[in-house]
This record gives structure tokens, sequence and C-alpha cells, in this order.
């Protein structure tokens, strides 16, 4: 049986915020009296996540997935609630712990600026202390399955983005972390490199069986890594479990356009009970219940002559957007 | 075990903040020639013949300042204003999830370029005696290798009391106001100004309770050869050290738990 590598027990958070009134009059009283007040950003949320399970947290900005990560990774301290990953209560940040885990977040960056990124994967190297030969072998195994070779020796300040980006990564994955912490990893990328980026994540995950949290705004990141999704609205769990349920939940109807071959076969069609979204002469969109497409489809052919059919699948951009527009979405 | 984390990590994060140094090798030129305030001070002095009330010679005094400038360019520190820098910025983020204190990176940093200044400072000191031929002289080897000890300790309580200031990030966005609180004191009472000797008897009856003596006035006495006890001073040295450090540990643990990771 997998183990649970992440519990997570009605965890709360909450930032003491200060807030000003506009003008010269506000800024006078924020000047000898500022008014703080404490805001709760995570709301007793409660998780497991098993071991090699790749799990995207999704959810509006500000809803509260980052500070959900920096908490399981330890950067900062809960206000209430209990975390464990892989036996350690993170925030205590304990060497074993940190050797165990990585963080990345897009924009971020930990290496350093002047110089050529293969100088700060040897002070990784020394701070995660692996040796020399051992560092090498990984610099050269991560180098290729992330596609840089030239650039590791070029100051970072002259990388583009991309570059960067996939150096961050081998910086960050060096230590062969067994959780990774991915915050918007693929954030300003181009698709190319967001596409690279999410197979290298498929691969690190097959090969090594890491557990990944991620978050991303971009649906395709989700979709193609995540089987598992954790929706997350104004700091609370709104739905957790699999992507392709949610989507069902989500978007529960199909659209089918029909091309009749007359434009009477259309009006027929149009007065015979279902949900139709728009005729055009003798094309007419309808909106079918997910469940019963196969027996209504059935009923269509069998009764209209038809000469052209097409199943819409709305994009899941659109679909994804619903719930993090609305902000109390009913699952 | 202690031997290995020095050789491994902060020997290789040593080597890694001098290569970057070296890379800003014309700013840290200018940093050092920013260090000459000694100088305007000993010109200061002789002019006005104020050291005769002090019973130091013109040549002790010039030696006085050209070592307060050495020890200056060996032990000043601005660890506040990078942490608080990438505190604002969100870089503290992934050093905090990486199985080493942030600080020995800013440690590292200082170490660096320290080295760095060294060949600048040599250059100033050899001009210096140019214009100053009458001063010059030779400290023997175990004044020098006790002023190179006293002088690091002098970089480990600036160092130390600037990252208690840092650690107010945690609390205060702008912890370098407070630095600057600091910086009064530590110009005046350091002795970077003039010799403490030269202080009034009511200002050294306590002056020497503080730690700011500590930092310029006895290791740049100790090196010019000036009458300095050596082993007080190097005693209070490490008391000051002992007394901060788990100060620094304390604020540092407490304030960690109050990181917000703004800016990331």
């Amino acid at each position: 049986m997998v183990q649970n590598i992440i519990e997570v027990r009605n965890l709360s958070k909450s930032f003491d915020i200060s807030s000003k009134e506009p003008g010269l009059k506000g800024t006078i009283k924020h000047f000898f009296r500022r008014q703080t007040k404490s805001i709760k950003v995570i709301k007793d949320i409660s998780f497991e996540i098993k071991e090699g399970e790749i799990v995207g947290f999704l959810g509006a900005n500000g809803a509260g997935k980052t500070t959900i990560l920096k908490m399981l990774c330890g950067l900062i301290y809960p206000s209430e609630g209990s975390i464990s990953v892989s036996g350690y209560l993170p925030f205590r940040r304990k060497e074993n712990f940190l050797k165990n885990i990585t963080l990345i977040m897009g924009q971020k960056q930990q290496l350093i600026w002047d110089l050529p990124p293969i100088e700060s994967f040897y002070l990784n190297a020394s701070i995660y202390d692996l040796d020399k030969f051992e560092a090498k072998k990984r610099i050269k195994k991560l180098s290729e399955m992330l596609e840089i070779d030239e650039e590791l020796f070029i100051p970072v300040r002259k990388l583009s983005l991309g570059q960067r980006m996939k150096s961050e990564l081998l910086a960050a994955l060096m230590h062969e972390p067994n959780i990774l912490f991915l915050d918007e990893p693929t954030l300003g990328l181009d698709i190319n490199a967001q596409r690279n980026l999410r197979k290298f994540l498929q691969k690190y995950n097959k090969e090594t069986n890491a557990t990944i949290c991620l978050t991303s705004h971009y649906m395709k990141d989700i979709t193609s890594l995540c089987k598992r999704v954790i929706c997350v609205q104004e700091g609370a769990i709104s739905y957790d479990g699999k992507l392709d349920l949610l989507l069902k939940r989500l978007s529960p109807v199909k659209e089918i356009l029909i091309v009749c071959r007359s434009e009477d076969d259309a009006i027929k069609l149009e007065n015979f009970g279902f949900t139709v979204k728009n005729k055009i002469k003798n094309e007419i969109t309808i909106k079918i219940e997910n469940d019963s497409i196969t027996s209504s489809l059935k009923t269509i052919l069998n009764n209209f002559d038809i000469e052209d059919l097409f199943i819409n699948e709305p994009p899941i951009d659109e679909i994804i957007g619903k719930i993090l527009i609305k902000k109390n979405y009913d699952f | 075990m202690i031997s290995n984390f020095i050789n491994r990590k902060i020997f290789t994060l040593f080597k890694v903040q001098y290569s970057n140094m070296l890379e800003y090798r014309v700013e840290i030129a200018l940093w050092a020639i920013s260090g000459i305030i000694p100088f305007f001070m000993l010109n200061i002095w002789t002019n006005n013949n104020l050291n005769e009330s002090i019973n130091i010679s013109d040549i002790m005094l010039s030696r006085y300042f050209l070592c307060a400038f050495f020890v200056r360019q060996f032990s000043v520190v601005w660890v506040v204003f990078s942490f608080e820098e990438d505190s604002l910025m969100g870089k503290v983020s992934p050093y905090l999830i990486q199985p080493l204190n942030p600080f020995f990176r800013y440690f590292a940093q200082h170490l660096a370029e320290q080295i760095t200044r060294f060949p600048f400072a040599l250059i100033i000191a050899f001009f210096f005696f140019i214009f100053n031929p009458e001063s010059i002289w030779f400290p023997n080897l175990g004044i020098l290798l006790l002023s190179i000890i006293s002088t690091f300790l002098s970089f480990l309580i600036q160092f130390l009391i600037q990252s208690i200031v840092a650690c107010l990030c945690f609390w205060t966005e702008k912890a370098s106001s407070i630095e600057r609180l600091l910086f009064i004191p530590t110009l005046f009472l350091s002795g970077l100004l003039a010799p403490v000797v030269s202080f009034p008897a009511y200002v050294k009856s306590w002056i020497y309770l503080t730690p700011f003596p500590y930092l310029i006035d006895f290791p740049a006495n100790l090196l010019s050869g000036n009458e300095t006890n050596i082993s007080g001073g190097l005693s209070m040295q490490i008391l000051w050290i002992f007394l901060l450090f788990p100060l620094f540990k304390k604020i540092w643990s407490e304030g960690t738990k109050k990181y917000t990771a703004m800016g990331s």
C-alpha cells in the first residue's frame, strides 16, 4: 500500500495586515495609530498526499495556494493545525527534511546572477553534502534531461528566461529531492519551453517516484501532469479529487453541432425537445448531458436525415476558469 | 564533522563568493578608497596639534590612523542591507529551505569581499607611506598575528550586531533604519575618528564596557604598536562574541517563525 507522504490536519494561517485610509488625513492617522487586522488566509484545511502522486493546486489569485505550499515546505509557520511531510514538521527545517524537498518558484531565483550556473550547482552540491564526483554525475544527467549544455558556463544574467528556468530547476533538483513543491514553474516560459518542462517533470516523477505539488495558472500544466487536483477558494478546500471527475462536474453538458440535409429537418429537430443553443439555416447546435449522450445521438440518427455531426468539448481553460472566477463555486 | 562543514560548505561558499566579488573589482576598489576617513582625521589631528594633549607623537598617531584604516577595511559589515533587500525581494526564501543558515552566505560574501579589497588597501597604504615615509614600520610577527586575530574578532562582533539587527526584518520591513542608530556610536566610539585614549575621563569610564572600542581602537592600537592591554582587549572581544551569538540564535529562531515570505 502506498504511504501518505504529506498529511495536513486542520491547518490555518493568519497574517497581520495593516490598512491605511486614502489621503493626507489617512496618512497622518496611519503614522500615529497604525491599524492592523488579522486576516485568515488559510482556513482549517485537511488533506493527504501519497508518495509519488502529482497533485495540482487550483485557485484564483490570492486563494491561498502558494501559502499552502510555503507551509508544506517549512518556509512559513502555520497559525493552527498540524503538517507532517515525510514524517517531519516542516517549519522546524531539520537538515534531513530539507535534503528531501525542494521549492521552485517561477521567476524567483537562487542562482548567483553574475556567475555561470555551474558555480551555483557546485555550491549547492556542497550545501547538500554531495561529493564532486556525484555532483558532476548528477549535473550531467539532469542537464541531458533538461537539454542544457553550453548554458551551464554562461553567466546567469545573460541567459534567456527559459534557459534560466531550466538552470533553476537543475539547481533545485541536484540533491534528488523526494518531494517537489512547484509554484508556477512555467511562468513566463514560451510554449515549447513549457512543454519541455512538463515532459521533464513527468520523467522525473516516473524515474524517482517523487511526489510533486504544483500550482499553475496554465491549465496545460495541470492537465498533463496531475491526475488529482485540490481546489482552493478563499483559503478553504472546495474540491479534492480526480481531475476527470472535476471536469465532468464543471462541464456536465456537451455541445453538438448537427448539419441537417434540409432546413425542414433542422426545424423538426429544433422542436424535438433538445436544449437548443442556436440554429442557423440547416445547422443546429444542441446541448446534451454527458450521461445521455449515446442514447440522444442514437435518437437523432434514427429520426433525422443528418449530413454531418460535430461534438465540441468546451476548452479546459474555460471550465477551470469557472472556479477561478466564481468566488464560492458550488461543487 | 565541524571541519568537514568548514571544508566543504564554507570553503566552497567562500570560493564561489570570491569569484562573484571579482566580477565587482572596480566597485570594490572604489569602496576601499571611500574608507579613507581615518586619513582625513589624521590631517585634522596633526594640523591642529591635537595629539600633544594626549601624549601621542605625530608618527604614532599617523600609524594609528593607518591601522584604523586597515582594521576598518577588514571589518566593515553591510549584512543588514543585503539581508533586508533579499528579504523584501523574496530572495531569502530559497536559502531558507536549504540545509545551511543563510547568514553563512553573507558571512562568506564579506570574507570574499575583504580578500578582494586587500590589494587595493595595500596600494593605498603604499601611497600613504610615500607621503609619510617617517611612519614606515614593520610590526613583529607575533603582533601582526594578534592584530589579524583581533581584526577578525572585530569583524565577528560587527557581523553579529548587524545580523541581530537584520533579523528585525522579520518584524519590521526596514531594519536598516535601526542600524543607522548604531552607526553614530560606532563612528564616534570605535576610534575611527579619534583614539579612545583622547576621550574625556568620564567617557572612558564607561566606553570600555561597550563593544565599540574593540571594533577599531583596540586592533588599531595593537597593530600600530601603541600601548594597549592585549589580553584584556582580546578577552573583551571574545566575551562580546559569546554574548551576541546566543542572542542572534534566539532572535533568528523567533524571527523565522514570523517570516511571511513576501515577494515570493
